[in-house]
């Protein structure tokens, strides 16, 4: 069991930067997702924490003992890779003995934790086949057996589930959870599935190119995203995002358009902002203020997202499946000020609200 | 999965394979039953009558005590310079592939040797390692006479080994660093996290994995070291001193084209041929056996 400690830490390739100066704390036995679409340096990062990258910069300490110049083996974490990267001629039971063999445990003994091992994740009667004849899901498990069998202080996950499909998918994540309330150990996953992420963490971090964006709880981050980038990337559908200047405070102007703000924005009048509100919470009445007329339906069986345009950009409404809509139809719908979130569209910081009187359901920025 | 190419009519079928059976039959079956031929007859250095005589060349043959020499001198360095080429081949891939300093120009350079012709390398090497005028001369000066391929077989011997192992090196690297390559880097990488040493990884899992060019490469050497050596024992030793370095493929050119026997030449070629099929008949159907393809 083990806390990491990451700080300032950089990375690149010649003169190429891909991590800029990363800060990080993760608590003994937090289950921590890094979050970020491709690219943004998610895994690069994991990889510098197992110690399959060199450090170009900044230190990663596990519990308490910097491990910049450590070897991978000496760093007392377990990997599971995307490609499960299992050792083709070894039997099962020899890809999750390995690290045992390689320590020099005594045959017996390491056959007696390879079969409780084996046990724990399914695969006692597979022990003899080769990973070539097993199936996705199947090594997948070999993989996570592989990397249980270490004991080790830190489990790290290198997108897992992402050649799983759908089904499979869910079913290890659930898993995967399961064996971290288990054992305990601190985990660190890197996923670009916003919907693992949710699921599977603690904490979430998102990243993007090679800076973090926000680290928070999965509420945290649904709720209160941090910037626009955090806002636009989490959760399906995506937040709809709208261009405003704010003449006077109380009140934003999208084009024609007038939107009462009422708890809204310490920002100064006359600012442009982005005001972003996600589907699920935008009141559609007949008496809606605001009016879009639905170019397609998406029905998702509980609910059905309707698609249109609304101040000049592409608008998204979620309302449920019992309500008839079709193409061609006008909505009408509010925007509740509480579901507002405002940012800086110039430092896609977001803006905090300004507390009003008599209000204390919203948290209050800093 | 069926990939077979059908044809409409067997005519076309065999216009397209013509050419390449046309140059197998010159090149080889051709010469072979030539070979043959002259290996049941007593033939006449400048033409003229022919007598068969059935089997009496080859009793010769092998009632001839330089004949087993060679033998024995052919098996020991086919046995040498392969060891020698495919440790230093794999030891300079897995260099290559853990990219350590300048990797990319060795990855160009170490092919360079392949691409000489023997009689060339032979050349070079007869000049690095005279005894008293070469590179390696200076030894001489040090320990004198320690180093004199000239007198001594063994160091003849020696020179020929690692003349054809330079040359050979070139090729096996190239196919050992595909390999290595071709082993996915997670593998390696998971391995690590096992808690796997550098050797300890290449020993578990790149050779296993590696056992299939492993294979090849093992009966490429073996047979190139019995039929392609000429060029550079013609050039470097001549098949001395006292026949040390008489391989059988340069024992057939001395006799034949030097002492003019025909017919023994063919005896001989048709031996030599003999032991590389059935060489290469044993390995694929008793070593294949053991090999994991991945």
């Amino acid at each position: 069991m083990a806390d990491i400690a990451i700080s300032n830490v950089t990375k690149s390739y010649g003169k190429t930067a891909v991590i800029h100066g990363v800060d990080l704390a993760i608590r003994d036995g937090e289950f921590v997702v890094i979050l970020g679409p491709s690219g943004c340096g998610k895994s690069t990062l994991l990889r510098m924490i197992a110690g399959l990258e060199e450090i170009s910069g900044g230190t990663i300490a596990i519990a308490g003992e910097a491990v910049n110049e450590k070897e991978p083996r000496e760093r007392g974490c377990a990997m599971v890779f995307q490609n499960y990267a299992l050792y083709p001629h070894f039997s099962v039971a020899e890809n999750i003995g390995y690290a045992l063999k390689v320590a020099g445990v005594a045959k017996a003994e390491r056959m007696r934790r390879v079969r409780e091992v084996a046990k724990s994740v399914g695969l006692e009667e597979y022990l003899d086949r080769k990973p070539s004849q097993l199936s996705g899901g199947q090594r997948q498990r070999v993989a996570m057996g592989r990397a249980m069998i270490r004991e080790p202080k830190v489990f790290l996950f290198d997108e897992p589930l992402s050649n799983l499909d759908a089904k499979l998918r869910v079913q290890m994540r659930l898993e995967i959870r399961k064996l971290h309330q288990r054992l305990g150990a601190t985990s660190v996953f890197v996923t670009h599935d916003q919907v693992e992420a949710m699921t599977l963490a603690d904490r979430i971090v998102v990243m993007n190119a090679g800076k973090i964006e926000q680290i928070g709880t999965p509420s945290e981050i649904y709720d209160r995203p941090e910037t626009l980038f955090v806002a636009g990337f989490i959760s399906s559908p995506p937040m709809n995002l709208l261009e405003v200047t704010i003449p006077v405070r109380g009140e934003a102007h999208a084009g024609d358009i007038v939107i009462s703000t009422p708890a809204f924005l310490a920002g100064k009048p006359g600012a442009a902002a982005m005001i972003g509100v996600r589907p699920e919470h935008l009141e559609i009445s007949a008496q809606g203020r605001f009016s879009l007329q639905a170019e397609f339906v998406e029905k998702l069986g509980s609910v059905q997202l309707v698609h249109g345009s609304f101040a000049g950009r592409d608008f998204i409404l979620q309302c449920p499946a019992t309500q008839p809509v079709a193409a061609g139809q006008r909505l009408l719908f509010d925007i509740p000020a509480a579901a507002m979130h405002a940012f800086d569209p110039a430092t896609g910081a977001r803006i905090p609200k300004v507390q009003p009187a008599g209000r204390q359901n919203e948290p209050v920025a800093a | 999965m069926d990939r077979r190419a059908t044809f409409k009519s067997t005519w076309l079928a065999f216009a397209l394979i013509a050419p390449q059976l046309i140059l197998v039959f010159i090149f080889f079956y051709w010469p072979a039953a030539q070979s043959l031929f002259w290996a049941l007859t007593l033939e006449a250095p400048f033409g003229g009558a022919t007598q068969f005589v059935g089997l009496q060349n080859f009793e010769t043959v092998f009632s001839d005590k330089l004949y087993w020499n060679s033998v024995r001198v052919s098996i020991l360095f086919a046995l040498s310079s392969t060891t020698l080429t495919m440790v230093m081949a794999l030891l300079l891939a897995s260099f290559v592939d853990r990219q350590l300093a300048g990797y990319r120009v060795y990855r160009f350079v170490y092919f360079w040797p392949y691409a000489i012709a023997a009689p060339a390398v032979g050349l070079a090497f007869r000049f690095i390692f005279a005894p008293d005028a070469g590179f390696v001369s200076s030894i001489n000066k040090v320990f004198p006479n320690l180093w004199n391929p000239a007198l001594d077989g063994l160091d003849a011997f020696i020179l020929i080994v690692i003349a054809n192992s330079w040359k050979m090196i070139a090729y096996s690297f190239i196919f050992f660093l595909a390999g290595l390559q071709a082993i996915p880097r997670t593998i390696t990488e998971a391995a690590a996290m096992d808690g796997a040493g550098v050797l300890r990884r290449l020993w578990d899992l790149q050779l296993p994995l590696l056992a299939p060019t492993f294979f090849f490469l093992l009966v490429i050497n073996i047979t190139e070291s019995f039929v392609d050596s000429f060029g550079i024992v013609d050039i470097i030793t001549g098949g001395g001193p006292a026949r040390a370095t008489d391989l059988m493929v340069f024992k057939i050119y001395s006799d034949g084209f030097k002492g003019l026997d025909y017919s023994m030449a063919a005896a001989q070629s048709i031996v030599l041929m003999v032991l590389v099929v059935s060489l290469t008949f044993v390995q694929f159907r008793y070593v294949e056996k053991r090999v994991h393809y991945a």
